[in-house]
């Protein structure tokens, strides 16, 4: 392969010029292979529902306690946050700061909603003494659901302190590479959502 | 090197049950299978090593920098390697289904065959903290750290744990297999000879697992017949309230007899209520073909408990010293009278 | 109560080795401390290497963490074979149940996530953004806060010798075994939360050289151009991302039945302890490919260069590689065979594993063949080569032999196992590292090892591990199993006894590792080398040892995968003129201080201090978000300052060394 070469004109081992590799080159690909890993973390869980979600131990099956409407409401809440968060990348691909951030308040207002409405329905479900620790099928539920509504929670953390460094620093190409990684971040969560509605939900009461 | 081999303190290679026979002759073909490979790679490294040492003139003239590709060798390396395992996968798959340990034996030993629809003899293992129960329910007796078994006679083991996962290891008589709580797992085996051994937990299980050994005795019809009538000269009962007492976490626990034992006994431990009032797992997995109890379920969680705190932790109070060396002693169990317990299931 | 289950009792005042251990620990410390104070080199160490996001020094200081961990887990291996030699004719040896079980428990807790893994991140954070031609890692900050928070899970396990206690589980912690009912104490809490706070460093770092080898290879390096290592390194990372996410959300489930009360692997309330074996083994077992395979990358590099040969089969090595990476995932059941699944089940899990020896034998042929016909030097970093192909391969065929089930059910849980698994470590892992600290400590500190120290270390190493753990295989063939405190039968003591002298003459050969070392750094103008002293054929060798903070000061091309063999061949001239200023990322605390929270946050959690949990975590999060409001974490060396540095280079290259 290598021997042919020596004849050749010489090589130009090296570059005379620095090469500019753009800051935040590896950005995207990073986050994207956490998010796998994220992506992981829940399989694991899922896969822990899908062994232990009917172990009741005598207690509560999904069909005594899952409240349809109340989670397609839910539902509804995260899937608009995902649309006014697309909404708020289109203004900044415009650069158009204030939409920007109007679309993110959105964004971060219906996935609070989101966070307690599902608050609502963990506090109720403690109340009715199917806790996680009242069976292993709650236990897995609980964890599911709660890892996700904790990494909404995260998410809105994040949100916010991204608006604040939008509203210092503006649209700076820093931001709008974190802003990228955000909806990446928020568009997986709501996957995974469609995921734990179907598989739990749904199937839970339907089954 | 055959001499050691011989030598029967290598059990693992010098086995007297069928099954043990067996695995250790699987050890023997694998090993001399791999072989086949490992040694000429093995030579080939020394003699490459030394062949090509750079203070080596005479093979000075062949040295080939950029040689670094043979479509034929690449060929060799890949397929050498393959065609082993293929014999090997073929013994595997074949083996691992002949000596599965749930599958009734077909055969005593090399030279006899029965029929596995013969009735074995079935021996309930209950791996406890840490000493090992072992009932006979054919014969209606128990004991407690010593295995008896007839020679030539199939066996079968039906295990299981109280608290933590355990290993049922006799390297006399088979390989091992896990014994877990809640759970019951399965082991057929014979033996060929009459000896003496150990068996003991191959897994580790918490404090007491080091001496958590008990004895195995393989007998001749006539020795084991006698062995029977010894344990049931005992007069000691296994009932719930004694089993509760036993099962409580003890070292080196001495051997001992029951000549009587609640033929439900080892149902309930498999399904996690030996003690009075809890919930058997029977029943609760009905409730999850079910679909679930209902709301009202939710709040009822009376007899579900299993684990207790501290449940690993060795009582150092005399009555329970006492109750080792004589099991039918009385013992109150934490929340319900023993007197009820024992009245319950009689 | 304000310290949570932590009073004055949870101290071993009691246990006169413990506190012997521990006054040893604190008057080292007190004396490191006061030497450090009294050179002045607080400072330094702070500016020039804790806050340091140099991949190079990231690199060094994981293999000191590795080495510090190295020597505490060998203690607690010395220390079982003690007990094991000593405890028969009911002799309880010296050790009771909680010490030797936590003993055995650290052992291989140890050895796994603070000492090969900080060994192999650490190599692999020195040599391949070396080796492909990179000024640093995709993330130099993220790889700073890797380093630490694998350092805080190491001192959540080191402070578990003197604070409370370790587990007394087994190294994977089988529930229900380490639940709440039957480990209520502290030990079982230490262990999650050290494996979390490292987890967390070894997925980042692994995300981390993914996205450099991925995104930052130097011009004209295709994939199929990357050195070998590199290649294994990529495997090995891959492997990280995909497998340690498993170990963190297995070990969440297992906390929150310790903390919460939830029922994921009790036995009553509908748990499945079967599950956690499960889960904890689809990490585990691409966990061993994890650590072997950037070692068989050191192979193909020592080999190659030490028989002055390209590599045989590069492709089929680079294929050979994955392949073994896409398969660790299909064979994790063949660590519980006797858990009773059916026959057909077993036999997939044992012929898949069995799979796995194809390419695993294809890469020792290639290094076979890379030999042949070459002019092989016998240098320490080969030496250790050569014993790895010879020890590896037995350790390889008892591994082979384990993976027939029948088979296991009579050596599984045995001590044929331990010596099985020992073997494939430390023949493989171990002897690698070795082979890989030879050989690039000279590209690490300009000087090489002395020869003398290396040859004792590397005959003692081999014939005490021979002694060690070949009775080992011995007593695991008497039906000896594993984690036995005392025993019975008389006629197995001396094999112990044996066990006991190998691991004694492997203690002598770490000895002589450590002079070794010692001597060099005293020695080191004798030794000192320039950029190439093994006539090197990758990338790394091409620039100056210790290469200087930006690596190479114009970025290579690369045209071959022996990319520095090409350019001796092709009489590359290094450039003398023309030099330009570099970007490169600046040092930050940060790392240190969200590390150092974290870890605070574990210790609070084990002793349920809750509000110093709650505090440490709400700081870890503010520290978070007051860290992204940097926005400035890069500076350029000057060109005048490159200048001066080439200069020097240029210097001593024409003094000739």
């Amino acid at each position: 392969m290598s021997s042919a070469t020596a004849t050749m004109e010489p090589r130009a081992y090296h570059l005379p010029e620095e090469p500019h590799l753009h800051e935040g080159h590896s950005t995207n690909l990073g986050f994207w292979m956490y998010l796998m890993s994220d992506c992981l973390i829940f399989a694991i869980l899922f896969a822990t529902y899908a062994v232990l979600g009917g172990s009741y131990a005598g207690g509560p099956g999904p069909k005594d306690l899952f409240d349809l409407p109340l989670i397609a409401l839910n539902t509804a809440m995260l899937l608009f946050s995902s649309i006014t968060y697309g909404f708020a990348m289109l203004a900044m691909e415009k650069n158009r700061v204030s939409a920007t951030q109007g679309w993110l308040f959105v964004t971060l207002l219906f996935g609070g909603a989101f966070l307690c409405i599902e608050l609502y329905e963990f506090s109720h479900l403690i109340h009715e003494g199917a806790g996680p620790q009242r069976s292993a099928f709650l236990s897995s539920f609980f964890t599911l659901v709660g890892t996700h509504g904790l990494h909404v929670t995260f998410g809105s953390i994040w949100l916010v302190t991204l608006m604040v460094q939008v509203a210092k620093k503006g649209l700076i190409p820093a931001n709008k590479r974190r802003l990228m990684c955000l909806s990446m971040f928020w568009h997986f969560l709501d996957v995974i959502w469609i995921g734990v509605f179907t598989f739990v939900y749904l199937m839970g009461v339907l089954r | 090197m055959a001499l050691p081999l011989t030598a029967c303190d290598w059990v693992v290679m010098n086995p007297s049950g069928d099954i043990a026979v067996q695995q250790r002759d699987l050890i023997l073909i694998s090993t001399a299978l791999m072989l086949l490979i490992v040694v000429p790679v093995m030579a080939l490294v020394v003699f490459f090593a030394w062949r090509y040492r750079s203070a080596n003139k005479a093979a000075e003239k062949d040295y080939d920098p950029d040689w670094d590709h043979s479509t034929k060798l690449e060929l060799l390396i890949w397929s050498a390697p393959l065609l082993i395992i293929i014999c090997l996968g073929a013994l595997t798959w074949v083996s691992t289904h002949k000596l599965d340990p749930y599958r009734p034996l077909d055969r005593i030993d090399a030279k006899t065959a029965i029929d596995p629809k013969v009735k074995p003899l079935t021996v309930e293992v209950v791996a406890l903290d840490w000493k090992w129960l072992f009932i006979y329910p054919e014969l209606g007796i128990a004991t407690v750290n010593e295995l008896a078994i007839p020679t030539n006679v199939p066996v079968r083991f039906d295990l299981t744990a109280s608290t933590v996962m355990n290993s049922f290891y006799v390297p006399e008589l088979a390989g091992q297999i896990y014994a877990m709580p809640g759970m019951k797992t399965q082991l057929h085996a014979v033996a060929n000879k009459a000896v003496g051994g150990t068996g003991f937990s191959a897994n580790y299980s918490g404090a007491g697992f080091s001496h958590m050994r008990f004895a195995y005795k393989a007998l001749e019809r006539g020795d084991f017949d006698a062995w029977v009538a010894k344990v049931k000269a005992s007069g000691a009962n296994l009932d719930r309230t004694v089993y509760l007492g036993l099962a409580k976490p003890s070292e080196k626990a001495p051997v001992a007899y029951f000549s009587a034992v609640d033929p439900k006994l080892f149902d309930a431990v498999v399904n996690l209520c030996p003690k009075p009032g809890q919930r058997c797992m029977g029943e609760l997995m009905h409730i999850n073909m079910m679909g679930g109890a209902g709301k009202e379920s939710a709040h009822d969680t009376k007899g579900l408990r299993y684990d207790f705190p501290n449940s690993h932790v060795i009582e150092q109070s005399d009555e329970n010293k006492g109750q080792e060396t004589a099991p039918d002693a009385p013992v109150a169990p934490s929340s319900h009278s023993g007197a009820d317990a024992h009245a319950q299931h009689r | 109560m304000i310290f949570g289950r932590l009073t004055w009792d949870a101290f071993p005042w009691h246990e006169p080795v413990v506190v012997a251990t521990f006054i040893g620990v604190v008057i080292g410390g007190v004396a490191l401390v006061a030497a450090l104070t009294y050179f002045g080199l607080w400072g330094y160490l702070w500016k020039e290497w804790f806050t340091s996001v140099d991949h190079k020094k990231i690199g060094i200081m994981y293999m000191v963490l590795g080495l510090v961990m190295f020597l505490r887990g060998f203690s607690d291996a010395i220390m079982m074979r003690i007990q094991q030699a000593w405890a028969f004719n009911g002799s309880e040896g010296y050790l009771n149940a909680h010490h030797y079980d936590q003993v055995f428990t650290a052992h291989g807790v140890i050895m796994i996530f603070f000492v090969a893994m900080p060994f192999i991140t650490g190599l692999m954070n020195y040599i391949v953004p070396l080796q492909i031609g990179a000024r640093d890692v995709s993330f130099p900050f993220l790889n700073n806060f890797s380093f630490w928070m694998t350092t805080g899970g190491a001192v959540l396990v080191m402070i578990s010798l003197f604070v409370g206690e370790f587990a007394q589980t087994g190294w994977l912690a089988y529930p229900p075994l380490s639940g709440i009912a039957y480990s209520p104490a502290t030990g079982v809490d230490y262990y999650i939360w050290a494996l979390q706070v490292a987890g967390v460093g070894t997925t980042l770092s692994g995300i981390n050289l993914i996205a450099t080898i991925v995104k930052m290879r130097a011009p004209g390096m295709s994939l199929m151009k990357m050195p070998v290592f590199t290649w294994t390194s990529l495997c090995a990372n891959v492997l990280i991302v995909a497998s340690f996410p498993i170990l963190t959300a297995t070990l969440v489930l297992l906390s929150l039945d310790r903390y919460a009360g939830t029922a994921f692997f009790t036995n009553d309330f509908g748990g499945n302890p079967m599950m956690y074996v499960n889960l904890i083994w689809i990490w585990g077992h691409p966990e061993v490919y994890i650590l072997i395979l950037p070692l068989f990358g050191v192979f193909s590099e020592v080999t190659s260069t030490f028989s002055g040969k390209r590599l045989f089969g590069y492709t089929s090595m680079v294929y050979a590689t994955c392949t073994i990476m896409v398969l660790s995932y299909l064979v994790w059941l063949h660590h519980f065979f006797t858990m009773g699944s059916g026959a057909s089940v077993n036999s997939f899990f044992g012929i898949t594993t069995m799979i796995i020896s194809i390419p695993t034998g294809a890469k020792l042929f290639n290094w076979l063949f890379t030999m042949y016909r070459g002019r092989i030097r016998f240098e320490l970093p080969m030496m250790w080569t050569v014993a790895f192909m010879l020890t590896f391969t037995i350790g390889g065929m008892t591994g082979v032999l384990l993976a027939v089930p029948p088979a296991d059910f009579v050596l599984h849980n045995s001590l044929f196992l331990i010596a099985h698994f020992h073997n494939v470590i430390i023949g493989g892992v171990l002897f690698g590292l070795f082979a890989a600290i030879n050989y690039w400590w000279p590209k690490a500190f300009g000087f090489r090892l002395n020869q003398f120290w290396g040859h004792v270390s590397f005959w003692c190493w081999n014939i005490g591990f021979w002694l060690a753990f070949g009775p080992l295989y011995v007593l695991g063939l008497m039906g000896v199993t594993r984690r036995m405190r005392v025993f019975d039968d008389p006629s197995l003591q001396i094999w112990f006894v044996i066990a006991g002298i190998g691991a004694a003459i492997i203690a002598v050969g770490i000895g002589a590792m450590l002079v070794q070392f010692a001597v060099s750094i005293w020695k080191r103008d004798e030794l000192k080398v320039e950029g190439d002293p093994w006539d090197g054929r990758t990338l790394e060798w091409a620039t100056s040892s210790p290469p200087p903070e930006y690596n190479f000061a114009f970025t290579p091309v690369v045209y071959d995968t022996d990319t520095w063999a090409d350019m001796k061949k092709n009489n590359y001239q290094r450039p003398l003129t023309g030099y330009q200023a570099i970007h490169m990322p600046s040092s930050t605390g940060a790392g240190v201080i969200l590390a150092a929270l974290a870890t605070l946050c574990g210790f609070a959690l084990i002793w349920y201090i809750w509000w110093l949990a709650g505090l440490s975590f709400i700081g870890l999060v503010a520290v978070a978000i007051g860290h992204s409001f940097n926005y400035k974490r890069d500076f350029y060396i000057p060109a005048d300052v490159v200048t001066r540095t080439e200069e020097e280079r240029t210097r001593i290259l024409a003094a000739g060394v």
